[in-house]
């Protein structure tokens, strides 16, 4: 994609396609891609993730197969029609549900790793937008298949989120209405978010395509955040990392096949495994655990257009993060004062996840009244998750003003320096371009 | 002379312009006008429309009890109130409020003890759950907002008190909604 070309046409018929359509020319320096020589396993998500995206696009297509998108055929289609008469629908579902959980966990990692190790700094902020609008579309597509199955949770959890569009000025119940189709959560809105999770995946490929190419063009950040300076600082991508990439994909698989197998429902809720109804609210709504920290910051603060703003800045900060870190050092292994506080934000955002999973109005510590201030309980679960919240957008203040005074550690002049100097002696044979010899 | 130079400086427009501009505007027009009913047709079609109105009969719901029933798709509380909870909310018609609105307000004069309201909370839609909260009223499961005994907005996220129906008394037992 850029630099150029290693491919040379060998065969007659080679070079008669080179000259017409020079698709082996972009697979080969596709797979030769230089890439640094000192990634570790942090750097192994994007394999993961494409891995995740391809499955979950593959047992979504079967799944669509044996589905029936009305609202009376859905519930008894996924509970009754594939988890028990089509064959192995128990596992392509199982795969599915909890695909998105697996994908979740790693685009999660994924977005840590370029914040620990600064990969969002220039020249790759435009690979960081891409990768944030992938982040937004893969939580509209989830939310919208987690409505499929149409429980108890899928019904209430839909018009949870769609009010909440609601609360946008002026164009809010415009949208509301577009997306119900009729006068509340009912079949137009099933149909709707039937068609729409079907197109958005390949939305999401399309922009991913877009994020491998904004990759490619600075190439990988690596975790010294010093930019390569020569060729000895890389390893072609293949063999190098496709073996890397393939051996985490593995341990991934292992993770994400102990739930399929062992815990199926481990991420499910028992309400689901009620058909929805109208006219019933569960007695406790949560959504997903990945989006359970938005959920608290959302009901963290007591005024509906407010939470509404407060759970897009939440996702918003996130996509400015290249233009408020302005601090010259790339890698927080060398910001001692970024890194403490960078784990102490992972840190609220765990808080404010477990917030989202309790009831509005439970206690930290049930019972315990010595925390009434005035008329406020801080014991309560919604003054915990205020406190987690305040963090949470402090991190980002914090992040644009450290380096007026931040103590950073030396840097090292490349990117090879400490792969050498990691162990006390460099063992024998480790010689300076590993991909020379045999 | 100095026209002619004022005039050079803002060249006339040649045909190629014109036609540029004209070939443009069609198309954005043309994109537009397509774009429309592929909007519009998100939005309820008229057979989801025609579930306008229903008729109920109130003599099935006793003194101090609620029925939610199901108006076009929404749930609709139907409540007969207690006279200790219409003394209730008329006694809090002038306390402090979000959204202020007296008890007469949000019944028909000669019905009191009938309150009609959309069952949706109006902060995300889930329906609040009688006897909770401190008002005496409903109390929402998802975030934890408080209605008082008129379901106006007491406590909590919520920006409006429950949203009233449009509805007549057909006769005494009888009411027609929508």
């Amino acid at each position: 994609m850029s630099g150029p070309s290693i491919y040379e046409p060998k065969t007659a018929i080679e070079r008669w396609l080179d000259s017409r359509l020079p698709i082996i020319r972009f697979g080969v320096d596709f797979m030769a891609f230089p890439t640094p020589r000192n990634l570790n396993y942090w750097w192994t998500f994007g394999g993961i993730l494409s891995f995740c995206l391809v499955a979950q696009i593959v047992t979504g297509i079967v799944l669509a197969m044996h589905y029936d998108p009305s609202g009376a055929g859905a519930f008894v289609s996924v509970e009754q029609h594939i988890m028990r008469d089509v064959n192995y629908g128990w596992l392509i579902r199982g795969i599915h549900a909890n695909g998105a959980s697996m994908f979740f966990l790693a685009v999660y990692l994924h977005m840590l790793r370029g914040i620990y190790y600064g990969s969002y700094k220039a020249p790759r902020e435009v690979l960081w937008l891409l990768g944030c609008v992938i982040y937004v579309l893969m939580m509209a597509t989830a939310f919208m298949g987690y409505v499929l199955p149409w429980g108890q949770m899928s019904f209430w959890g839909a018009k949870v989120i769609t009010n909440l569009l609601g609360a946008i000025p002026v164009v809010g119940p415009t949208i509301t209405t577009l997306l119900w189709g009729g006068f509340a959560v009912d079949d137009p809105t099933l149909n709707r978010f039937f068609s729409l999770p079907y197109l958005l995946p390949f939305v999401i490929a399309a922009v991913v395509a877009l994020h491998v190419w904004a990759l490619h063009v600075p190439g990988n950040s690596n975790p010294t955040g010093v930019a390569v300076k020569s060729k000895a600082d890389t390893l072609p991508f293949h063999p190098y990392y496709t073996v890397k990439d393939g051996f985490a994909v593995s341990l991934f698989l292992i993770l994400f096949a102990m739930f399929v197998f062992f815990l199926p429902d481990a991420f499910a809720k028992v309400d689901n495994e009620v058909m929805a109804n109208p006219l019933v609210t569960p007695a406790h709504i949560v959504p997903e655990w990945y989006l359970l920290p938005f959920y608290a910051i959302l009901r963290a603060i007591p005024d509906k257009l407010g939470g509404v703003i407060g759970l897009g800045g939440a996702i918003a900060l996130v996509f400015a993060l290249p233009w408020i870190d302005r601090s010259k050092v790339r890698s927080m292994r060398y910001r001692p004062m970024a890194r403490t506080y960078f784990f102490f934000w992972i840190l609220s955002a765990v808080v404010l996840g477990w917030c989202g999973s309790q009831e509005p109005d439970a206690q930290l510590f049930p019972g315990v009244t010595f925390f009434n201030l005035i008329d406020y309980d801080i014991n309560s679960v919604t003054w915990v998750s205020r406190f987690a919240a305040i963090y949470y957008f402090a991190f980002f203040a914090i992040l644009g003003l450290l380096p007026m005074w931040e103590k950073t550690r030396p840097v090292p002049d490349s990117l090879f320096t400490p792969v050498l100097s990691h162990g006390a002696a460099v063992p024998a044979g480790a010689v300076a371009a590993p991909e020379k010899k045999g | 002379m100095a026209d002619t130079l004022t005039h050079t400086d803002t060249p006339e427009p040649s045909r190629r312009d014109f036609i540029n501009i004209l070939a443009t505007t069609a198309t954005v027009g043309a994109a537009v006008a397509v774009a429309w009913p592929l909007i519009d047709q998100l939005n309820p079609a008229a057979d989801t429309l025609a579930l306008a109105s229903i008729e109920f009969d109130l003599s099935k719901v006793a003194l101090g009890q609620e029925v939610t029933i199901s108006w076009r798709k929404q749930p609709v509380f139907v409540r007969h109130r207690t006279p200790a909870e219409i003394a209730k909310a008329k006694a809090d018609d002038h306390a402090p409020m979000k959204d202020p609105a007296t008890d007469a307000s949000r019944v028909k004069a000669g019905h009191e003890q009938w309150l009609i309201v959309l069952a949706s909370c109006t902060h995300l839609g889930c329906i609040p759950t009688f006897g909770g909260g401190e008002y005496g009223g409903w109390l929402c499961p998802c975030h934890g907002s408080v209605y008082d005994t008129c379901a106006r907005i007491r406590k909590g996220p919520a920006p409006k008190n429950l949203y009233l129906v449009d509805y007549k008394f057909l006769s005494d037992t009888k009411v027609k909604i929508g």
